[in-house]
């Protein structure tokens, strides 16, 4: 047991680099914040775009959401991180790992937006326009409201697995938990800063995970 | 665009890469066909488990759903992979992705299949049982095909994320697709090989990506 606390709970190892572990939390939130903001606004954008049924404006939204659904996304931050510089195109670790993942999340929010949309009947179009009201008018005051309570379920739950994929920045050496805990981890060569992270990241996500069932149970029995 | 042509899509390099790339192919499709198995496996024993009127059982269920589901998928493959070596379990990179990912996908596939089963009215369960059916035999042949098919669309949209994550066994140096492309952008300094990669992994899960658009867009517009 001495052994195994050493090893795993070496408390001189994790007070040397528990500051660099809050320092990660620090830049996780940020990025977290960053993608959801980015991400679910640039969704919800591109789901209003497709309602005005543009043929063409509509076919590149779906390929682009399909696209960025079927690609892992630890491929797209490489290939921003990695390929991209080969052409030119130079942006950061954090910018690599923000725009992947805000991309990510874009096309999902699209996804389950544009369902959302979908899902309110046409009598409701149709009886607002006949009100009075615009295309731009329905859609904002009429349409938009019914549809989003119906998203809300699906996107906690999108959101919160893709917030959690801002742990794939350490692969790019992004500064978050992950990255910290790992160089903490072979500096010292004890995985006792591993451990820290691990203790960050459920310390950071298990309220998440929690507020993801609240949201569930909460909007279920309004269906 | 000549420089796009020759540092993304050249095919004198991809055709230096290809082997290695194939041999990467090969390795993603093993590991998915292990995971995917398991995870799916794992998930039926956490849902059946969360069925039982033990409160204790119910309670464990939910705390490995939650801690696990709290986890980011690469946090927790880096604790197997770096941490257990030093307990003297050494489970080798394969292994050791194998036992993260079914920590991780069988939290996931429980919550999918608990919420099926939760879905099928208890008459289901109380007539196979007043047929003289065991608890066991209702739940095989009764209750939970009915479950299975109530979650489709979720299992699939799961297993699409599931075989995505398994570019994150990269990583931790198993020679999977994503791990096999950044190998050959090295010996090859050019981006090529990345780009393919994500050609083949748009290629084998872009129908998957389709089906559950589908599936969801009939999902959201039932509630």
């Amino acid at each position: 047991m001495g052994r195994f606390a050493d090893t795993f709970l070496n408390w001189a190892v994790m007070a040397q680099y528990a500051p660099k572990i809050v320092e990660g939390t620090w830049v996780t939130i940020r990025l977290a914040l960053a993608v959801v903001i980015a991400g679910i606004a640039c969704g919800l954008f591109l789901s209003l775009l497709r309602a005005f049924r543009f043929r063409a404006v509509n076919f590149l939204i779906v390929f682009a959401v399909d696209v960025l659904r079927a690609l892992p996304p630890l491929v797209i931050i490489i290939a921003f991180y990695f390929a991209l510089p080969t052409v030119g195109v130079r942006m950061s670790a954090w910018v690599s790992t923000w725009l992947a993942l805000s991309l990510v999340l874009m096309a999902f929010s699209e996804e389950i937006f544009w369902a959302g949309i979908l899902a309110v009947p046409r009598g409701q179009w149709e009886a607002a326009r006949s009100t009075g009201l615009s295309f731009l008018q329905t859609l904002r005051d009429v349409v938009l409201p019914q549809a989003v309570r119906l998203t809300i379920p699906p996107l906690t739950n999108r959101t919160i697995a893709i917030t959690k994929n801002t742990a794939l920045g350490a692969v790019v050496a992004v500064g978050e938990i992950l990255y910290q805990a790992q160089s903490a981890y072979s500096f010292s060569y004890n995985p006792s800063p591993l451990l820290l992270g691990a203790a960050a990241y459920l310390i950071l996500f298990i309220p998440v995970v929690w507020f993801g069932r609240w949201i569930e149970t909460r909007f279920a029995w309004k269906r | 665009m000549e420089a796009l042509i020759r540092s993304f899509f050249n095919f004198d390099i991809l055709a230096q890469a290809w082997p290695i790339l194939l041999a990467g192919f090969w390795m993603t499709l093993m590991l998915t066909l292990a995971v995917v198995p398991l995870g799916f496996a794992g998930g039926l024993a956490v849902a059946l488990a969360s069925t039982t009127k033990n409160f204790f059982v119910r309670a464990a269920v939910v705390g490995y759903v939650d801690l696990f589901r709290a986890f980011p998928p690469l946090v927790l493959l880096m604790l197997v992979a770096y941490g257990l070596p030093f307990l003297d379990i050494r489970l080798g990179a394969f292994g050791s992705v194998a036992l993260a990912f079914f920590l991780n996908t069988s939290s996931y596939y429980g919550e999918i299949l608990r919420a099926g089963i939760e879905s099928v009215p208890r008459g289901q369960l109380e007539a196979a049982r007043s047929t003289g059916l065991s608890a066991l035999q209702a739940m095989a042949w009764v209750v939970l095909p009915q479950a299975v098919r109530n979650v489709v669309p979720d299992l699939i949209s799961n297993t699409l994320e599931v075989i995505k994550l398994t570019s994150i066994a990269s990583v931790v140096a198993l020679p999977e697709l994503l791990h096999a492309a950044r190998e050959a952008q090295a010996l090859t300094y050019n981006a090529t090989p990345v780009i393919a990669a994500g050609i083949i992994y748009l290629v084998c899960l872009w129908p998957l990506v389709r089906l559950l658009s589908r599936f969801e867009h009939r999902q959201i517009a039932l509630h």
